[in-house]
């Protein structure tokens, strides 16, 4: 493990749909040990985001460009649960390997 | 951040006493819809009929939906959770109508697919933090085995209220 790692949420308003995929998030690098900062942000905002925040991982419930240059895993199955044991397996690769 | 507090003192004093989310009025089963636009408009329709929305929250809603799909593809039945921003709700409740023929909703985070839904909850929330823990809910309530079967099989509006208050009860 070396260090803290960052992810970005996106949803279309910032609030409902990040907050409960960021909850996700925060349990799945807890379990896997892994220390996280989560931001979350509207889709709209996601460049700025980046800039600022400069996050190893996105997580987005919305559509968000596809040339951003940083992993970026659909938060959707945090929502239906279809899908969602390899979601979690996928983000935490992605937080180690970063 | 403390957002929209004026707006929100309806919802505040409703929030002390036990919140029922969904009312027998509010269902509509088996509803007839030719699309989501058909749908959502439908049950806008008894959101303000009752009240509950301004007459903004139809156009609000669809408009939100074109931008923002709430199509999810949940097991067995799939469920759409269209909603409006906080400024067009004057009470919080939930609509919900059971499609006899399932009609598409575009896929949530995916613009490039659709989802067949029979569920359709249109979320009316006054306030936005009381949406995140609703949400909650209603994601946790959508992943327990069955009970998407359940609704889709309900026979009668009461019994559609009576699965949804066993669910999603909001201090």
């Amino acid at each position: 493990m070396n260090g803290e790692k960052r992810v970005l949420i996106a949803c279309g308003t910032a609030i409902a749909t990040a907050t409960v995929v960021a909850e996700k998030v925060k349990e799945i690098a807890k379990e896997a040990g892994i220390t996280v900062r989560v931001v979350q942000c509207k889709a709209a905002e996601i460049r700025g985001r980046i800039a600022t925040f400069n996050p190893h991982v996105i997580v987005a419930t919305t559509p968000v460009p596809k040339d951003l240059e940083i992993p970026v895993f659909n938060g959707v199955p945090f929502l239906s649960g279809v899908g969602m044991d390899e979601l979690k397996a996928q983000i935490v690769e992605a937080l180690k390997a970063a | 951040m403390v957002p929209h507090w004026r707006k929100m003192e309806t919802a505040q004093k409703q929030s002390k006493v036990e919140q029922r989310w969904v009312q027998e009025n509010l269902v509509i089963v088996p509803m007839q819809a030719e699309s989501a636009r058909d749908a959502i408009t439908q049950l806008g329709t008894r959101l303000q009929a009752g009240g509950f929305v301004k007459d903004s929250w139809i156009p609000a809603a669809l408009e939100r939906e074109r931008t923002f799909a709430t199509g999810l593809p949940t097991p067995e039945v799939g469920v759409a959770i269209p909603h409006a921003d906080v400024e067009h709700v004057l009470e919080q409740v939930i609509a919900v109508g059971v499609l006899e023929k399932p009609v598409e909703f575009g896929e949530m985070g995916n613009p490039d697919s659709t989802v067949p839904v029979r569920i359709v909850c249109a979320l009316a929330v006054a306030r936005s933090e009381l949406l995140v823990t609703l949400l909650q809910r209603l994601v946790e309530m959508f992943q327990s085995p069955g009970v998407l079967s359940q609704i889709a099989g309900a026979g009668s509006p009461a019994e559609i209220v009576g699965i949804f208050d066993h669910h999603i009860q909001l201090e």
